[in-house]
């Protein structure tokens, strides 16, 4: 039984066991930025409302998002000023994409 | 006209239905490397037993000039066989005929040969090779669907159902797969997604191919909607035959018994488990070593590798086989394989197949992703899965059983029927180290020496708490085994239970944490 056998640790004891790929390609956990801004769902940016340096309020329409045939209002979670724009209107954007920075 | 022409008339019009979509359409279909629908029945069933129905029928519809098209059995081929002298009901979907696409009268076969499956109590194959509904139909193809997929919950758990995926099933038709027991897939040939690439790339730009998004080892692999992987449509039948012969043909009966045969000798099921529990070694070989001829039928081979589960023979009845396979992922249970194992379960307490657990195993796998996927409510299905069943539970604990896995491994607490252990079973609430670790926390931090005395703590754990005698002593396990005793101990269990009763609350039914 000549395979790549790796070690898992579980309570303080190491197995010497396969991984499976899942396991291995799994990814870390990041502590979500508060500051930063992630697209919900994948779809087409319509409109974006903001410039860099731009100061917005809590609840002003930032973005609109056009996913599964409907445009999402993407408002803004607090009183701020926009760092980064990180995409522009005609963009298909992924889950989990980056759309704007507060500073 | 004589009888005698009218018969030559009804093998004329038998012939022509029978072409399918025409020699062109049949040549396409073989180029695919596919067998035409017909030739895919005849090639399951036992020979010359496959009676055909509704060859004649016709679509109905008369939108967009469907009137002027003669659709050859409407694109569905329904009836009944043998396998191995078992009874079936069988539908395959013809991609020749209108791309197999499924209109009203084309479900309405399907559903009426469901329906034939239920009255006479015999297991249902559907074999899916369809580009989906037929868009000309409309809403009656949604509706054709829709009764499928009742039919499908209904028939659960009932009599067996098997899905064959011969090709694309994409849309909503994927979910009569979903809904049965045991879904085949052969590799390049099988196609399964909710939506396909061209609306994904539409939509999110993503460009991914069919065999990548939802080819079979997509879903042998990574999706776990295919519980057997073949590389040919022919490996693919004989797969679904030795199902065949495992399982009963519905839920008042029991599988067909065969001819009792020893295991192999060249499995000696004494050489296989390492004394020291970090180390890896297959638990299939165990299961190969007490079970008839040493034949194990695996399902879910490559998905949540983990936990091994599959069919084998004692004395010629057929016994499911649950086992933490240390192998791989030092053999704990996770989302995955927590919801592979648990649906097995529940497959053999619904047709009457024993469980046999084996169980050596670390405990949960810890893990923000694991948590964050809902190991609680996974996990949680195999403690329902466990508990809920009726049939002959029996457990043997190989090595390690710690902490929550081993309650989860069918333990007496969740009302086991028998529960043998071998020597070197070591049942504990976790590992010596981690356990040492916490215990003896103080002194550890303490002492001249943490490390001596560190493993000086771990040592004196090991030796007082790691061994199945502690359980033993409570009556948590009902004896500990020489590993040679295992298939003896086995017959002997299997043999008691053959008339076990045991009486649930009545209810409607109970909400598993699906």
């Amino acid at each position: 039984m000549e395979q790549n056998f790796k070690t898992l640790n579980i309570d303080n004891t190491k197995y010497k066991t396969l991984l499976t790929s899942k396991f291995e390609n799994r990814k870390a956990w990041e502590k979500p930025d508060e500051n930063k801004m992630l697209s919900f769902i994948p779809g087409t940016i319509r409109k974006v409302s903001v410039a860099e340096g731009q100061k917005v309020k809590e609840g002003e329409v930032l973005i609109i998002l056009e996913a599964m045939k409907v445009e999402n209002k993407i408002l803004s979670p607090k009183n701020g000023i926009i760092k980064l724009v990180n995409i522009k209107t005609g963009d298909k954007v992924p889950k989990s994409h980056l759309l704007l920075e507060f500073k | 006209m004589s009888l005698k022409r009218k018969t030559l008339e009804l093998l004329k019009r038998r012939e022509q239905v029978q072409m399918g979509g025409g020699e062109a359409a049949i040549q396409k279909q073989t180029a695919m490397g596919k067998l035409t629908a017909r030739e895919r029945i005849l090639s399951l069933v036992d020979k010359d037993s496959f009676h055909e129905y509704d060859l004649f029928v016709e679509h109905e519809a008369r939108d967009f000039d469907m009137d002027k098209k003669i659709l050859a059995g409407d694109g569905v081929i329904i009836g009944t066989g043998t396998i191995f002298g078992a009874p079936i009901c069988i539908y395959a979907q013809d991609f020749t005929v209108a791309g197999g696409s499924l209109g009203l009268m084309h479900a309405r076969k399907i559903t009426k040969i469901m329906d034939h499956a239920m009255k006479l109590q015999v297991p249902i194959i559907g074999i899916n090779d369809s580009g989906g509904a037929r868009i000309q139909e409309g809403v009656n193809s949604l509706a054709g669907y829709g009764e499928i997929f009742y039919r499908n919950t209904m028939a659960s758990g009932f009599i067996p159902q098997i899905s064959v995926i011969l090709g694309p099933c994409a849309g909503g038709a994927v979910y009569s797969p979903a809904l049965t027991d045991y879904v085949f897939v052969v590799d390049k040939i099988s196609k399964m997604f909710i939506t396909g690439p061209e609306v994904i790339k539409s939509v999110l730009g993503e460009e991914i191919s069919q065999e990548d998004l939802g080819g079979a080892r997509v879903h042998s692999e990574i999706t776990g909607n295919a519980h057997f992987f073949a590389e040919s449509e022919k490996e693919c039948f004989e797969q679904i035959k030795k199902l065949i012969t495992f399982i009963p043909w519905n839920n008042q009966r029991k599988a067909r018994t065969f001819k009792s045969k020893e295991p192999r000798k060249s499995y000696k099921i004494d050489e296989i488990v390492p004394g020291d529990p970090k180390q890896p070694y297959d638990v299939r070989d165990v299961i190969k070593s007490v079970v008839d001829d040493s034949d194990f039928f695996e399902i879910m081979e490559n998905w949540a590798r983990n936990v091994i589960i599959g069919f084998g023979r004692l004395d010629g009845e057929t016994v499911g086989f649950v086992a933490n396979q240390p192998l791989v992922l030092a053999g704990v249970l996770d989302v995955d394989s927590s919801d592979k194992a648990a649906r097995f379960i529940r497959y053999c307490d619904a047709f009457n197949i024993p469980i046999i657990t084996l169980v050596d195993l670390p405990g949960y796998l810890p893990g923000v992703d694991q948590e964050h996927a809902g190991v609680i409510r996974h996990g949680a299905k195999m403690l329902y899965a466990y508990s809920e069943a009726t049939v002959a539970k029996i457990s043997i604990i190989l090595r390690k059983a710690y902490g929550g896995g081993y309650i989860a491994m069918n333990s007496r607490h969740l009302h086991a029927d028998f529960v043998f252990a071998w020597p070197g079973a070591e049942i504990a609430v976790m590992g010596p180290e981690g356990a040492a670790n916490i215990i003896f926390k103080k002194e550890i931090s303490e002492a001249e020496d943490p490390e001596k005395m560190r493993k000086q703590k771990v040592k004196e754990y090991k030796e007082k708490f790691a061994n199945p005698y502690v359980a033993a002593a409570k009556g948590y396990i009902d004896s500990v085994i020489e590993p040679e005793e295992t298939r003896k101990f086995l017959l002997h269990a299997i043999k008691l239970s053959s008339d076990k009763n045991e009486d649930r609350p009545r209810k409607k039914h109970g909400i598993p944490p699906f």
